[in-house]
């Protein structure tokens, strides 16, 4: 199936809230930069134009201190001693659990679970509430826009307890068919599973519509949260998702940790994942008492750097105006849509009207991979390939795009720099 | 733009690239095999018609990158009329040029195939370049008779 061609101008509507007035604080991208060491190191000889955030971020030096610091000066294993830096270390594990509640709204801190990241979290909600809940014959329902890690443990889940995975279609533009998704939410349906963005497209779903039609229904809603959390507000109260699941590289934090968030009833319903230290009361040979969630599903010395540096990743996101990075992100992505529609021979892949931080493209019959080959050498880095959503790739006709993606740090010259770049491309194999 | 790139893109690499030999279906392979690069999405099916040990015809079909559909290309047009045993050797050659360079291997053992010199400057490419070559290996380790990696 192909799409169709991209509006010379493809529209694009503002993400956020349309910031009507000048922002109360201004937002400044070459301030931000100065945060983060790695954007001024030459590649190639020339400038760094990083534009593959979607794939890991960068850090700002906040971070990466943060990090030294709890290794300088508080690590010691958390939960267990009782010394002084046990004390200090569990503090700083558990404050920035409290940081991350506070930054998604949840009710609780205990509704928040620490994990290796997106991936992890999935797993975790179809390998315990998914094995509870569905059986041989019932329906776990996804979209096609969705990442490898939302298809294949719900396919793993789906084949250990002959159930069906059912997936809701998309349209060219990359828009998910809500009245399509309907259709499938049926008698036997026992959970949906859909992410917040695209990685691949950039389109935003509209969860509190998705939502709705769920719960309207009974069935629970997992959100692949890996794209939306560092883009889109990710308010779980506001959303009544019931789980939600981000990753920490993906949001200048580290990598290697990452949030799932869950209701409580759910979390205290759910049998543990894996077993071992922390996440037990009493051990006998004969019975273990499991702990309470969060730590029920954190067995084992829990990644304690990695969350320390997520905390500080979202104190340093809300140290930034938010409304004023929200609006220079959408600025972004509507330059860039338009620099790239301008291009002759090029096709934007995904041009759904709500849209983040994603310029997927192809470009007449050159391969992404020569593309990227060809703009490395320009010190500019993208994405090529099929960002792990091969069902979508597959939909749109294309064994591959070329994928460049934003990030707060990301600026109108870098577009321009990248819109060169595509022209040595094409001079190149034209 | 670096010379590194030119050296990648030659004009050979580009011309095969772009029209590729060699590039149909054999209706009656004796051997065939798929080859997949799944990070790509480079994604070739090779034939190869036998008679006795030597290649008596070889085509591919399917999509890649510049880089892994001149090498296909040029791989078929190296290999053709030589004899399992030959093919094999120049695959070998072939890989160690694109691994360690072209001071390791004399060109002119190489024909064609040093065109793509280049590649060994762009350690993300070497496996476009040698994806076709392993396709052929297994092809010809297959048991004579139509096999497929489906």
């Amino acid at each position: 199936m192909r799409v169709h061609p991209s509006p010379p101008e493809a529209e694009v509507v503002a993400l956020h809230k349309p910031v009507a007035e000048p922002a109360a604080e201004p937002f400044d991208a070459d301030q931000v930069r100065c945060d983060f060491p790695i954007l001024s190191r030459p590649v190639r000889g020339k400038a760094l134009v990083y534009l593959d955030s979607a794939a890991t971020t960068q850090k700002p030096r906040q971070v990466v201190e943060s990090m030294a610091r709890f290794f300088d000066q508080e690590n010691a294993n958390v939960h267990r001693g009782v010394h002084f830096l046990s004390e200090r270390a569990t503090e700083a594990y558990e404050g920035a659990r409290e940081r991350v509640r506070k930054f998604l709204n949840a009710r609780q801190s205990s509704e928040i679970v620490f994990v290796r990241g997106t991936t992890e979290a999935l797993n975790l909600v179809a390998f315990t509430f998914g094995k509870q809940r569905v059986g041989a014959g019932d329906e776990v329902v996804i979209t096609e826009m969705e990442h490898h890690s939302n298809i294949v443990p719900w396919q793993m889940l789906c084949a250990e307890k002959g159930a069906k995975l059912v997936v809701a279609p998309i349209d060219d533009r990359g828009v998910l068919l809500l009245d399509e998704l309907e259709k499938r939410l049926g008698p036997r349906t026992k959970l949906l599973s859909v992410t917040h963005v695209s990685n691949a497209l950039g389109t935003v779903n509209p969860l509190p519509e998705i939502v709705a039609l769920a719960h309207a229904r009974g069935i629970p809603v997992v959100v692949d949260g890996a794209q939306g959390a560092p883009h889109c507000a990710a308010d779980v109260q506001a959303l009544d998702c019931d789980f939600y699941a981000f990753s920490g590289h993906k949001i200048y934090g580290p990598t290697g940790i990452g949030v799932l968030y869950g209701k409580a009833e759910h979390l205290e319903a759910m049998p543990p994942w894996q077993g071992g230290g922390d996440m037990i009361l009493q051990v006998s040979f004969e019975k273990t008492i499991y702990n309470r969630p969060p730590y029920k599903f954190e067995a084992g010395t829990p990644n304690m750097a990695g969350a320390v540096g997520l905390g500080a990743a979202l104190d340093y996101l809300e140290s930034l105006p938010r409304d004023a990075a929200w609006a220079h992100e959408d600025d972004l992505l509507a330059y860039g849509t338009a620099a790239l529609a301008r291009i002759p021979g090029l096709r934007l892949i995904g041009t759904a009207p709500r849209k983040a931080a994603v310029l997927s493209f192809v470009f007449e019959d050159i391969h992404p991979h020569d593309i990227g080959t060809v703009l490395d050498r320009e010190g500019i880095a993208i994405r090529t390939g099929h960002h792990c959503a091969q069902p979508l790739m597959h939909r749109f006709g294309l064994p591959a795009t070329a994928r460049a993606s934003l990030g707060l740090y990301n600026t109108r010259a870098e577009i321009d720099a990248l819109v060169t770049g595509l022209e040595k491309v094409r001079r190149m194999f034209a | 733009m670096s010379s590194e790139l030119d050296d990648l893109y030659q004009e050979v690499i580009l011309d095969h690239g772009r029209r590729p030999r060699n590039f149909r279906v054999i209706a009656d392979p004796d051997r065939q095999a798929e080859g997949l690069n799944p990070l790509c999405g480079d994604h070739f099916k090779l034939y190869v018609k036998l008679d006795g040990e030597r290649i008596q015809d070889i085509a591919f079909e399917g999509s890649g990158c510049a880089i892994s559909k001149a090498s296909a290309s040029l791989m078929t047009t190296s290999v053709k009329g030589k004899t399992v045993h030959e093919a094999e050797e120049l695959f070998s050659r072939f890989h160690r040029l694109v691994t360690e360079g072209p001071d390791k291997v004399p060109l002119s053992e190489l024909g064609k195939l040093a065109a793509l010199s280049g590649v060994c400057e762009f350690p993300t490419r070497v496996k476009c370049a040698s994806l076709v070559w392993h396709t052929l290996k297994n092809a010809l380790e297959a048991q004579p008779k139509v096999v497929s990696t489906e």
